[in-house]
């Protein structure tokens, strides 16, 4: 399942509901990403004050649903879910989360690594930091597509 | 076709989308992208870096010889900074 969405997420709730009613399932795995109030913006550390997440609505789920997809091919999922924050955020607030459940650990925790991995330098979201000497786009990095690479995607030059 | 725009070149733009018809003589992404530059300084200085831009075709991504037709929806963004 994906959720794109500008609301909070409540991550105990998310865990026991996405997998509920599966007695297969021997393990679930998740990853939250959160707002730092640090950023390195040309070479020196910034203090975030916020963050805003913009997005190309339609392809982003599209994108999501197909990054779901490749996984559930590559692993034996009992569930995923992936859900994306967009809008302004501060320090501290959530801002991605994503589960997999299986029947063995290994598939839950590999699966989380790769939809994180792909949804990193596939995803259609940007990030405005807004700091204390002015906003900022974050700049992509060579070590997201290093990431994504490692699962077989191809580096995402054009 | 549609066009849309997103982060710093929405900003340089000075827009996130615009419905326009395409000349006869566009019909690939690179070919859009000349047209565009040349219609003003905001489009040039957003696609100043051409090869980090990145393009998409009806929510797909492209390379920049793909072709495109009136009907599209084409999208051109920094590289991607989610998760």
């Amino acid at each position: 399942m994906i959720r794109v969405q500008e609301e909070d997420f409540d991550i105990g709730a998310e865990l026991t509901t996405f997998c509920a009613g599966d007695t297969s399932i021997g393990g679930v795995a998740s990853f939250t990403g959160l707002v730092r109030d640090m950023a390195p913006i040309d070479g020196s550390a910034r203090t975030i004050k916020t963050m805003t997440l913009e997005h190309y609505p339609g392809m982003t789920e599209k994108k999501l649903a197909e990054i779901e997809a490749e996984a559930n091919k590559r692993w034996p999922l009992a569930a995923s879910l992936i859900i994306h924050r967009y809008g302004t955020l501060a320090p501290g607030d959530q801002i991605v989360f994503v589960a997999c459940a299986s029947a063995h650990r290994q598939a839950a925790f590999d699966a989380c690594q790769f939809l994180m991995d792909w949804l990193k330098t596939d995803a259609p979201f940007w990030k405005l930091e807004d700091t204390d000497t002015g906003g900022a786009w974050v700049e992509a990095r060579d070590s997201d597509d290093k990431a994504a690479a490692r699962w077989g995607k191809p580096e995402t030059a054009s | 076709m549609k066009i849309l725009y997103f982060a710093w070149m929405r900003q340089r733009i000075g827009a996130s989308n615009e419905d326009m018809d395409l000349p006869d003589s566009v019909n690939t992404v690179d070919g859009l992208v000349d047209w565009l530059i040349a219609r003003g300084d905001g489009y040039a200085q957003a696609f100043a870096k051409r090869e980090v831009i990145r393009a998409a075709v009806n929510q797909e991504y492209v390379q920049f010889d793909h072709a495109v037709t009136n009907g599209d929806e084409i999208a051109f963004f920094p590289p991607v900074t989610g998760g």
